[in-house]
């Protein structure tokens, strides 16, 4: 069995048995069951997996947990809920900003970090803060507006 | 004994009232659709749809999409049909059972049904006192009925919920991170399960040191069976390391591919192959006009769906009983493929779609729902939660098929198309699990082939003209030509395993087409809109080529200043469904880019705009990826894609504007909006770029490379 590992996620204490290489991803979805952020490829080149590590943007397939203990995490999930959305997510539902929505929360989390160091980006910054993550529909256009929306919000 | 009448859609192979509604005690309504939601916004238009019949709020309606168990069985959500298929028998499912509502009201308030007026579900007369609503009437009893179609939908004039941009059902708990997903899903004592794919298509399994894995922490089963090998874990990155020892405790024996990347359309076209004559039309008086003839080959290569999530699946197998979770696009016909495979009636498998990530066709979503029920199997009674990794869904999807298109044509000396002709190769565009009728024990799932005792694959299949068609889809131009003809060559041998890819054969089809077309102009010495215009006699196509040009602001002779350029591009998709029209703008620097996608898009009656809107957008960009970027890179030996580094598609920092306007024509039928953008998006863009640099690329994608050495 291996040692305790402490984690600060959305600003609890939990306390997981788990390998210090466990990617933190699946710490949070199977042992927290926090299912906000997804596994897309586990190699750091997608984003679907995307979290807040100390206010950054890190992907957590590739993050061991050994490396997130001790750190604030943030996920999706602290940001608002299905009955008391946040603001970020309620841009992205007053823009219709999904197909499938499997990138959604990974876009959701860039866009978060983007805004507390940028509270008004232009276009080519979100562009650019998005790099990292891809969406595979083609949503695109509607997940720059939401979060354009979403900072008019936070700035108003 | 007449045959029963046909009735609409899918309502003629589910016939009863009761398959499709349902009044439940707290004053909603479940409404069973066997489309399912695949990020297209199907679900929600199905509701729109019922809610409108039933003039209910959309808040009553509760929707039930692709169960075995539940829901009408509506064969695969594809082909763009859900909204033709699917829709048209929920119309006519609700206003049938509308009509026998108000009927038995009309008897119990005894007020014609003809001066009764249903609002949100309570029938009244004029008066507004006397009044029942669906939930007090025997509802259950008098939807226990055969449908018979007789009674009329309501006009698109009185549509007040039909026609509107309803929000998505789906989007809220997709921007909040609530589980939503099959990836989602969670069964208590739920285990982890990973496969162990061969190296290649054809490689068999020479040794493997099983014990060697099953020693590892956390590993509950490790399955060998024949060239299938899998692994089960109590935690998930149990499984995944299990999964990594397992590739190395295996030995393979590979056999090599017949072509590689580079030589796959030489390949295609020097096969034996399957030809159907597509269209066939002649006026020798007019072809004698000709003065030039023109000829042109264009290919595409293989492309990946790429599902952003690989693709997942949860069983449960528990005495002879299977119970699964699928993203598949047809539950049903998983099901009959499974019990297939397993030889089990289909009664005891239950098959529940849950949502994964889009899929845009056929990708790993039934192949990996097989491969959790063998690794649930091996830990009876226990749930199995399977996800691929990225390099299985990479290596093992079912690509779109690559094609070759060769177009000849004819101009009069006034420069007017007098001649023209098409002939394409390629596999097969549907290898989906199907419920069609065989000799013998077929599969369409991969595991199935890889067993000790290998079920056969099922013939690899493709949609004829009649069904929207596959490799032949779009082939036909629409433009009127006098002198036309047509060949699709089949080619049987498949290098790479394909299927269905948004669009199928339209994309290549319509690159070749609208290409050449443009080509054509060039010789004539017309304007690329004009020229379109003159061989266009339908006028709904006409008015998105219009709109889209005047949208754009497309002016005929405009010249490129060398580093930027625009072309436009059109079709209707399967000749015979939505209308796209769509101008491109590029630049060159660093490398060719889109900065701007203008598109026209008639579907006839618009069921829900943004979601049109939202697909069409979705269509373009994914198109541009596919043009600028895509293609599956395989050598003689095997499939080297395995990653998003082997495979890149468009960025954010890569995305254009897109502009989308749609004609809404709500006296016309309703069409599917998901598939149409590919073909016009790829021609529109090669088409650009003849336009600022006057070299002509008729191979996709449309790399650096190619475009250095044309301008060499």
């Amino acid at each position: 069995m291996p040692d305790p590992v402490t984690l600060n996620v959305n600003g609890a204490q939990h306390t997981v048995r788990a390998e210090p290489d466990t990617p933190l991803l699946y710490v949070l979805r199977n042992d927290l069951k926090l299912k906000g952020a997804k596994f897309g490829c586990g190699l750091g080149q997608c984003g679907a997996c995307m979290v807040l590590i100390d206010g950054h943007n890190v992907m957590s397939c590739d993050t061991p947990l050994w490396a997130a203990a001790g750190k604030a995490i943030t996920t999706i999930e602290a940001l608002g809920s299905l009955d008391a959305p946040g603001v970020l997510q309620r841009a992205f539902i007053a823009e219709q900003a999904a197909q499938c929505g499997y990138c959604v929360s990974g876009v959701v989390m860039t866009a978060a970090a983007l805004l507390a160091r940028n509270p008004d980006p232009s276009e080519t910054e979100i562009k650019e803060a998005l790099a990292r993550n891809l969406c595979r529909c083609g949503t695109h256009v509607r997940l720059i507006r939401a979060i354009q929306r979403a900072a008019r919000e936070l700035r108003a | 004994m007449s045959a029963p009448a046909r009735l609409p859609g899918s309502l003629n192979a589910n016939r009863r009232l009761a398959q499709w509604l349902r009044f439940n005690p707290d004053q909603t309504i479940t409404v069973y659709t066997g489309k399912v939601e695949i990020g297209q916004g199907v679900v929600t238009a199905m509701a729109q749809i019922a809610a409108e019949e039933l003039d209910v709020s959309l808040a009553r309606v509760r929707m039930v999409s692709g169960d075995t168990a539940l829901t009408p069985d509506e064969g695969h959500t594809s082909g763009s049909r859900s909204i033709d298929e699917g829709g048209s028998a929920m119309r006519y499912a609700c206003a049938e059972a509308r009509h026998l509502l108000l009927q038995e009201a009309s008897s119990r308030l005894d007020i014609p049904a003809d001066k009764l007026t249903v609002e949100d579900g309570v029938i009244s007369g004029f008066d507004r006192i006397r009044k029942l609503s669906y939930w007090e009437l025997p509802h259950a009893g008098l939807l226990d009925r055969e449908a018979t179609a007789a009674i009329k939908p309501k006009p698109s004039a009185r549509h007040t919920i039909v026609g509107t941009s309803a929000a998505r059902l789906d989007i809220p708990a997709k921007a909040t991170g609530t589980p939503r997903f099959v990836h989602d899903l969670e069964l208590p004592g739920m285990l982890f399960g990973r496969v162990v794919r061969p190296p290649s298509y054809a490689a068999r399994l020479t040794a493997f040191d099983a014990d060697a894995v099953r020693k590892l922490p956390g590993v509950v089963a490790v399955v060998r069976d024949g060239n299938f090998i899998g692994v089960v874990a109590t935690r998930e990155e149990q499984a995944v390391k299990a999964r990594q020892a397992a590739a190395s405790a295996a030995h393979w024996e590979e056999t090599p591919l017949p072509a590689d990347d580079a030589g796959i359309h030489d390949y295609l076209q020097s096969r034996q192959t399957r030809d159907q004559l597509i269209v066939e039309r002649t006026d020798p008086a007019v072809s004698a006009r000709a003065t030039r003839s023109f000829e042109a080959r264009y290919t595409k290569p293989y492309i990946a769906h790429a599902s952003l999530g690989p693709s997942c699946a949860l069983a449960r197998v528990d005495n002879g009983r299977v119970e699964v979770w699928t993203h598949s696009q047809g539950v049903f016909q998983l099901r009959h493929d499974m019990a297939a495979v397993l030889g089990l009636p289909p009664e005891k498998i239950l098959v529940h779609h849950a949502e994964g990530a889009g899929c845009y066709g056929h990708n790993g979503a039934d192949d990996v729902a097989l491969d959790a029920v063998l690794l649930a199997r091996a830990v009876a009674g226990r749930p199995v939660q399977v996800q691929w990794m990225r390099d299985d869904e990479f290596a093992w999807e079912p690509y779109g098929p690559a094609m070759v298109v060769k177009t000849r044509a004819a101009l009069d000396p006034q420069g007017n198309i007098v001649d023209w002709a098409l002939e394409l190769w390629s596999n097969g565009h549907s290898g989906r699990p199907n419920s069609a009728p065989t000799t013998h024990r077929v599969s369409s799932l991969l595991a199935a082939w890889h067993l000790e005792d290998p079920v056969a694959k099922r013939p690899q299949a493709d949609p004829p003209m009649s069904g929207g068609g596959g490799m032949a889809r779009n082939s036909p131009a629409t433009y009127h030509f006098p002198n036309e003809r047509v060949v699709a060559h089949r080619v049987e041998e498949m290098p790479l395993r394909v299927s269905a890819l948004r669009g199928l054969g339209a994309t290549a089809n319509v690159f070749a087409i609208e290409s050449f077309i443009d080509e054509l102009a060039v010789a004539a010495g017309a304007d690329p809109v004009e020229f379109r215009l003159r061989h266009m006699q339908d006028a709904r196509a006409r008015a998105v080529i219009e709109l889209a040009a005047q949208q754009a602001g497309w002016r005929a002779g405009a010249a490129s200043d060398g580093t930027s350029g625009r072309g436009i591009a059109f079709a209707q998709y399967k000749n015979g469904y939505g209308y796209l029209a769509v101008v491109i703008e590029i630049g060159l620097e660093p490398d060719l880019h889109v900065t701007r996608a203008v598109a026209a898009v008639d579907v006839g009656q618009a069921i829900n705009p943004d979601g049109i809107i939202n697909q069409t957008e979705g269509g373009i960009i994914q198109a541009i990826s596919w043009t600028l970027k895509e293609q599956v890179r395989f050598d003689r030996a095997r499939v080297v894609t395995r990653t998003w580094e082997d495979y890149p598609i468009l960025t954010f920092p890569e995305v254009p504007r897109v502009e989308v306007h749609l004609i809404n024509r709500p006296d016309e039928a309703p069409l599917g909006a998901g598939e149409m953008a590919g073909g016009p998006v790829t021609a529109a863009i090669a088409n650009a770029l003849h336009h600022a640099l006057g070299v002509r690329i008729r191979d996709l994608p449309l790399t650096r490379e190619r475009i250095t050495a044309a301008l060499a």
